[in-house]
């Protein structure tokens, strides 16, 4: 008679066990691996992996002039790329003590908001798609088209623009920007309201988000979660409203702020966030003064030694540039505070204890982009 | 009671949120009104960029055959990554001094971050953008170009 082995028997329940998620994953949204210790299907803790596209871009820096290192930040959060060229472009001209004329300060504004919509749109498309509904993509992608094409008339590319420069602007604006800047603000007001209907509403989104993935204002203010996803938990955090660069202290909008920090309120934190963007484009867009559209610079810049910190709003938080200068044309250390690193360390504690398909939702509410947190 | 009631109601709501993303879709399904999507492709012949389009660095020239690169090295310095390289050719003038002119203006495509600064930077407009984007070739030897052509020569109203 043959002796029968007598296994253990496991527990599955009660085991931990870990999964990777990603680098290849499509609700990552790039190369991001995270470690997720799961008992059952509950997630007890989570392990970000970064590295997978870091290209060293802040010691890159360090051999390139001024001018030279904006087409690198274009690279890190590609999605804002306007936005990261402005943070490095104000750093310089503020080290300098260079006075832009209003008609930069004007038109940097709008084409930041609008690369701000731009930026959302696709976050609107990439979070329809993670909640399992494709047409999102679709129509996101559809609208978002429409922005691009004027920012390849006015600028000769869609997504890596360097079109500011240390004291100005590469070109000026095309002819037709205006026309078509408003004629897209009338546009997509109309479409927005698809949005709403299609996704907004929609029962299984809201039975999936509302009450998921809560993060406290104390916790978004220790882990420095900013922008949307740090409002939507109640933190005032927003560079445009606190340090007006720009022209955002003669424009009237409003810093939306949430109070209950889930999913579902970041996520309407940035639905708000488009309209209030279309309100700031509509009040400059026909107010834009003549002028010249850079100011006179010295060909070689070179920043007096020191240290200098220049901080912007992107669209997803607060992006910080930190130079030091040894008084040379090439910065001796740039640092850049990515708003992606600082929102991706909340994401442990925020999806401790919920359901692994949550946390492809909670990831998606949160947005980061890969190549901003590894850069 | 009550609970029975929430719960009837509830599928009613479910279904009614349904039906009004489903409302979105169908409309644009039975009416599409503008096509967006391009026939990339097949619309070749009609596609137009703008005129600000990056395609790529050229060096425009006339129909003597002339361009106006001196040949000085800005654009090489403003370059980020490398991707220009002049090669220097010495001449001998009538009078008996000699001048630097350009003999190859070599551009690695296949470096290019398309940031403008070499068109920025130069100081007698001797290039500009091209709208050509179809750069796939089977051999990266081939992103190498040389951008002034075979033969040709300076414009004589261009000053160092």
């Amino acid at each position: 008679m043959k002796e029968v082995i007598n296994l253990p028997v496991k527990n599955v329940e009660e085991e931990e066990y870990h999964i990777n998620m990603g680098p290849q994953h499509p609700s990552t949204h790039g190369v991001l691996r995270l470690v997720v210790s799961l008992q059952g299907e509950i997630v007890k803790s989570l392990k970000p992996h970064c590295g997978y596209i870091h290209r060293g871009i802040e010691k890159m820096c360090e051999k390139d002039t001024y001018p030279q290192i904006i087409h690198l930040t274009d690279r890190m959060d590609y999605l804002s790329a306007h936005i990261n060229n402005h943070a490095v472009c104000l750093l310089v001209e503020n080290a300098l003590e260079v006075e832009v004329p209003e008609r930069v300060k004007y038109i940097r504004t709008i084409i930041d908001e609008l690369n701000r919509i731009a930026s959302h749109q696709l976050w609107w498309c990439s979070f329809g798609m993670d909640m399992g509904g494709l047409t999102c993509y679709f129509y996101g992608l559809r609208d978002r088209e429409k922005i691009l094409d004027i920012f390849e008339e006015s600028f000769g590319s869609r997504l890596l623009h360097s079109y500011y420069t240390p004291g100005g602007l590469m070109m000026d604006i095309h002819p037709d920007f205006q026309k078509n800047v408003k004629a897209f603000i009338k546009y997509f007001r109309k479409k927005i309201k698809d949005y709403d209907e299609l996704l907004t509403g929609n029962v299984i989104m809201q039975l999936r988000s509302k009450g998921v993935g809560y993060l406290s204002k104390e916790d978004a203010i220790s882990y420095g979660v900013t922008g949307p996803s740090g409002r939507a938990s109640g933190f005032s955090c927003d560079v445009r409203k606190h340090h007006p660069y720009g022209v955002y202290d003669k424009v009237d909008f409003n810093e939306i702020l949430g109070t209950k920090g889930d999913t579902f309120e970041r996520y309407m934190m940035r639905m708000n966030e488009m309209h209030e963007s279309m309100r700031i484009i509509e009040q400059l867009i026909d107010n834009i003064p003549a002028g010249d559209y850079t100011a006179k610079m010295k060909a070689v810049l070179k920043l007096p030694a020191g240290e200098y910190y220049q901080r912007v709003e992107a669209s997803r938080g607060e992006l910080g540039v930190y130079c030091i200068s040894d008084g040379n044309k090439t910065p001796y250390r740039m640092k850049f505070r990515s708003p992606n690193f600082s929102n991706l360390s909340a994401l442990d504690h925020i999806s401790r204890g919920v359901k692994i398909a949550d946390l492809v939702a909670i990831g998606g509410s949160l947005d980061y982009v890969i190549p901003d947190i590894d850069r | 009671m009550n609970s029975i009631f929430e719960y009837f109601a509830d599928i009613f709501h479910a279904v009614k949120s349904l039906l009004t993303g489903m409302k979105v879709t169908g409309r644009y399904f039975f009416s599409p009104g503008e096509i967006v999507t391009q026939q990339y492709p097949e619309n070749r012949k009609t596609l137009k960029m703008y005129d600000r389009f990056k395609g790529e660095v050229i060096m425009p020239h006339n129909e003597h055959n002339e361009h106006r690169c001196t040949g000085c090295g800005i654009c090489e310095t403003a370059c980020p990554n490398g991707s220009i390289e002049i090669i220097q050719a010495k001449i001998d003038l009538p009078d008996g001094k000699k001048k630097r002119i350009i003999d190859k203006h070599i551009y690695h495509l296949g470096m290019c971050t398309f940031c403008g600064l070499c068109i920025k930077s130069c100081p007698s407009d001797a290039l500009a953008w091209g709208q050509e984007f179809e750069h796939a070739v089977f051999d990266r030897s081939k992103l190498n170009k040389t951008l002034n052509q075979p033969g040709s020569s300076i414009l004589k109203d261009i000053v160092e």
